[in-house]
């Protein structure tokens, strides 16, 4: 249950941006640049990083519903989605993009922890400074979401099925208030 | 040195929020809503929450931001607010903000550390559902924010009085529109 009285049944972050429609506003506009933006990083790629961060924040919600979208930008690879999360060092992805989730982990724990060396690697391996600048921040970011989430126990989908769908509204529509403001896809 | 080229020598938070515009905009109206919304959360209740979670989190930059805005709305003095951070329960704030910020607390170690027992104590205390909700979401913004100076290894003047002196600007000018070149 809930710690607090949301008014509504919504799933996730949703439950909390349906309850505070005037956070979730900039919020859903930070998400929007963050993880649609094709400028450098993919999609996927973006995806792919926020999703590792809500894994090691054990955020079931975010975790899953982050990882169904990148699922739907590489074409329905989950299996690299779980590679991704189990061991990424092995997972059939390029080596900039693992020097930018190892950064991404190292924001996990704390900013303090990113080392020149993790970020010298990182430009080695091709990766710009908007790139690093945009592992860095996204990274930061589902350190709230997922705090959110989390912080308020909000109501975790158990059906596995759902994700998808919701993914699917999100590659469609973007983020925006209208996850909660719209019916909820079944 | 900041990990990537900046393109600019502002301090902290301004330096990448000037790299990345795009960002710093949304970034800026969430603080804006959070930080400043007034009701029955005080701003200055708002920005210790914030400082004491920065103090938490190690971030030079945001603790004396937000604890000179805290200071500047709160009409204290700097002692004060080092007492929040070094041990809250030992100050004179109300009980209610002693329940939040040990909510706070708890979402700076990890959204699944706040438990139902520390909800129930924040509501007896007279904590309503928007101030616990604002609460989490200042905490957990704050664990965004301070990763991102410190994550990107932005420098922060070491002068406390440097902080005192800007936060009278800030809090007139508050966080929306914000331009960080200024």
């Amino acid at each position: 249950m809930p710690h607090i009285n949301f008014n509504n049944d919504f799933p996730g972050i949703r439950s909390a941006m349906a309850y505070s429609p005037e956070t979730a506003a900039p919020m859903g506009v930070l998400a929007e640049i963050l993880l649609r933006s094709e400028d450098g990083l993919s999609r996927a790629e973006r995806e792919l990083i926020g999703t590792y961060v809500s894994y090691l924040n054990d955020c079931f919600y975010c975790n899953h519903s982050h990882g169904a979208i990148a699922c739907i930008y590489l074409d329905g690879d989950n299996e690299l989605v779980e590679q991704v999360r189990k061991d990424y060092s092995k997972a059939p992805v390029s080596d900039k993009l693992k020097s930018l989730l190892a950064i991404a982990a190292k924001v996990q724990r704390g900013g303090k922890n990113v080392t020149t060396a993790d970020v010298e690697l990182a430009k080695e391996k091709g990766a710009t400074d908007k790139d690093i600048h945009d592992t860095v921040l996204i990274a930061a970011a589902f350190c709230m979401f997922n705090r959110y989430v989390d912080g308020l126990a909000t109501i975790t989908p158990t059906d596995m099925d759902s994700y998808p769908l919701r993914a699917k509204q999100i590659v469609d529509n973007g983020y925006g208030n209208h996850v909660f403001t719209n019916k909820q896809p079944t | 040195m900041a990990h990537i080229n900046l393109e600019n020598d502002f301090p902290g938070i301004r330096g990448p929020m000037a790299f990345s515009p795009a960002t710093a905009k949304p970034l800026n109206d969430l603080a804006e809503v959070l930080l400043r919304s007034e009701n029955s959360l005080s701003r200055g209740e708002r920005e210790l929450i914030a400082a004491y979670v920065s103090s938490l989190n190690d971030c030079f930059f945001c603790q004396h931001v937000h604890g000179g805005l805290a200071q500047h709305y709160l009409e204290c003095d700097s002692a004060f607010i080092d007492a929040v951070k070094k041990d809250y329960m030992d100050t004179n704030i109300s009980d209610k903000m002693k329940a939040l910020l040990w909510i706070a607390e708890k979402v700076q170690q990890g959204g699944k550390n706040v438990t139902a027992e520390q909800i129930d104590a924040a509501k007896i205390t007279g904590a309503t559902d928007k101030e616990i909700h604002d609460t989490v979401l200042i905490a957990a913004a704050f664990c965004m924010f301070n990763r991102y100076v410190d994550g990107l290894s932005t420098w922060a003047p070491e002068d406390k009085n440097y902080y005192i002196e800007r936060a009278k600007q800030r809090a007139e000018q508050g966080y929306a529109g914000y331009d960080a070149s200024k």
